[in-house]
């Protein structure tokens, strides 16, 4: 047979794969290995996606989804954020994130345009670059410094080639929240250069710390930014597959274009559902984050008091404790911890190079469990 | 403080370094505040909360609970207050609230039987005085009590490790 596509056949598989093969044969493991809520969907979502199908909801709709979600989630934006995007020809609705990241980058990208992208970072990134014909560029981050991004290394990695910069704060793996200060001098650095922006805010709610900064409002960002967003994390709906893209008309409506040939539109039911969600979940969506928040303090207090020096993560639901203390690599870490312990985490390194040394911790999971899997990786630590 | 209380409602057996963890607030405040709460009676006590349908079925000890709802003539000075504490100090009462709508009293009541519980309704509820009428709705099944929902488990559905 004749070879298949180059680029797809060089991106290696996702190394969280391995762990997941593995842990799928064990009955008692607790696994911290999960990127998603352990919240089903709040049910008055659920029951306005289970009336939309008993009504018929069942058909396309425009290519840039229902107008009145559209202008929800703009809304939505401005109150938040005092974001101003136009509902009518800056915002569309995608099948999650994962299509509006493509969407993304298949628009600003000409073949072998580099994008830098911080590291650690979500294993999507890399790949989506790739696809989208794009070269990506990573820069480290370090756990001394909370994962934030130094401009001054994202400055060092700008060649003639560079297009766009491609950011996730809140982030997974890391939780890290990136300083407004940070995300003010990235701006000023994409202006100099005359760079795009990419910014995954999926998990704009989910922030303890502080308030979020979305990029798209910052002084010289709109034109050159933009943000992704959707329902998966906050709203528990990840199996929904909603998303959404707000940026300058000119990017938006080349989204359109690609998602209207590839995707036609996002779920109807699933747009409705959050349609619902905007509407009318916000103490849902409360409740889950007060409760990630507690989670979150307990599990990172408890990673300290058995050893592991653990960066403060100040969002999303990821702990990114360091684990060079115990001598071994991420992998091996991960590996053995499952084997033994029967606890699932995810290597560091598998979202880039700057995650060797680290294992990814998720505590979107029972505090009881939590408390759990704390013993058996305390039991694991002194045994080493 | 509130949030101490609102935890404490969802998982009494939180240890106060739990909460402390939780909230941000020094153990030594959160045990003080929760001392206060059960010297000063804002925390009554603690209990379990018990799916009586998923305990193993002992005949001798079946539970019936009743709404039972109740028609009273007001009095000048008291409205329903007397007429309702005289309700709510049988021990088979478990509950009593003043409600609007037809009727003026709602109460849960438990017996041991159906038998019972009726009779209770009889010969106590209905001949206190001003009582002008009674209503009995004998509960079939609990499918949700105080916000905790008696339906089968919540299942995990997510694959163990997710990107």
């Amino acid at each position: 047979m004749r070879p298949l596509n180059a680029t797809i056949a060089a991106c290696p598989p996702s190394g969280i794969r391995k762990f997941f093969d593995i842990a799928a044969e064990m009955d008692d493991v607790i696994s911290l290995g999960v990127g998603e809520p352990d919240f089903v969907t709040p049910w008055r979502v659920r029951e306005a996606g289970i009336y939309a199908l008993e009504h018929g909801y069942t058909t396309y709709t425009s290519n840039a989804g229902l107008p009145r979600l559209r202008e929800l989630i703009c809304a939505d934006l401005a109150a938040r954020y005092g974001a101003d995007y136009d509902p009518g020809d800056e915002c569309l609705i995608t099948t999650g994130v994962s299509e509006g990241l493509d969407l993304a980058l298949r628009v600003l990208l000409n073949a072998g345009d580099e994008v830098i992208v911080p590291e650690p970072c979500y294993v999507a990134y890399e790949p989506c670059v790739r696809f989208a014909g794009g070269v990506p560029v990573p820069v480290p981050t370090r756990g001394e410094d909370g994962f934030a991004v130094d401009a001054e290394v994202v400055r060092a990695a700008v060649t003639p080639r560079t297009k766009a910069v491609l950011l996730g704060s809140p982030a997974n793996p890391t939780g890290a929240v990136q300083p407004r200060a940070v995300l003010e001098a990235l701006v000023r650095l994409a202006e100099e250069h005359d760079l795009y922006l990419v910014s995954d805010e999926i998990y704009d709610r989910l922030t303890y710390t502080g308030a979020h900064t979305c990029l798209g409002t910052l002084p010289g960002a709109r034109e050159r930014t933009v943000v992704l967003g959707g329902f998966s994390k906050a709203h528990a709906m990840t199996g929904w597959r909603v998303g959404w893209i707000c940026a300058p008309a000119a990017v938006a409506e080349l989204c359109v274009r690609v998602h209207q040939y590839t995707m036609l539109c996002a779920p109807h039911v699933s747009q409705l559902a959050a349609v619902e969600a905007l509407e009318h979940a916000d103490a849902d969506v409360a409740g889950m984050v007060a409760d990630y928040d507690r989670r979150r303090r307990v599990f990172v207090k408890g990673l300290r008091e058995i050893g592991l020096d653990c960066p403060e993560p100040g969002g999303a639901f990821y702990a990114f404790p360091s684990i060079r203390s115990s001598g071994l690599d991420s992998a091996t870490f991960a590996e053995r911890l499952l084997h033994e312990e029967h606890v699932a985490v995810v290597p560091g390194d598998v979202f880039g190079p700057s995650g060797q040394g680290h294992v990814r911790c998720s505590y979107a999971t029972a505090l009881p469990k939590l408390e759990e899997a704390l013993v058996r990786m305390d039991r694991f630590l002194r045994r080493l | 403080m509130r949030q101490i209380l609102e935890l404490l409602e969802r998982d009494a057996q939180l240890s106060h370094d739990t909460i402390a963890t939780m909230t941000g607030l020094p153990v030594a405040q959160v045990s003080a505040a929760i001392a206060g709460w059960e010297a000063s009676g804002a925390i009554r006590r603690y209990k379990a909360v018990v799916d009586w349908d998923a305990v193993d079925p002992d005949p001798t000890r079946e539970t019936v609970t009743a709404f039972i709802d109740v028609s009273v003539a007001p009095a000048r000075g008291v409205g329903f207050d007397d007429v309702a504490t005289r309700i709510a100090r049988f021990d088979e009462v478990r509950s009593v609230y003043l409600v609007s709508g037809s009727q003026d009293l709602r109460c849960t009541v438990t017996g041991p039987t159906i038998r019972a519980v009726s009779d209770f309704v009889s010969q106590k509820l209905s001949t206190i005085d001003r009582v002008r009428s009674t209503a009995t709705h004998f509960v079939l099944k609990t499918y949700k009590r105080d916000g905790d929902a008696f339906d089968r488990p919540a299942e995990d559905h997510r694959l163990p490790v997710t990107p």
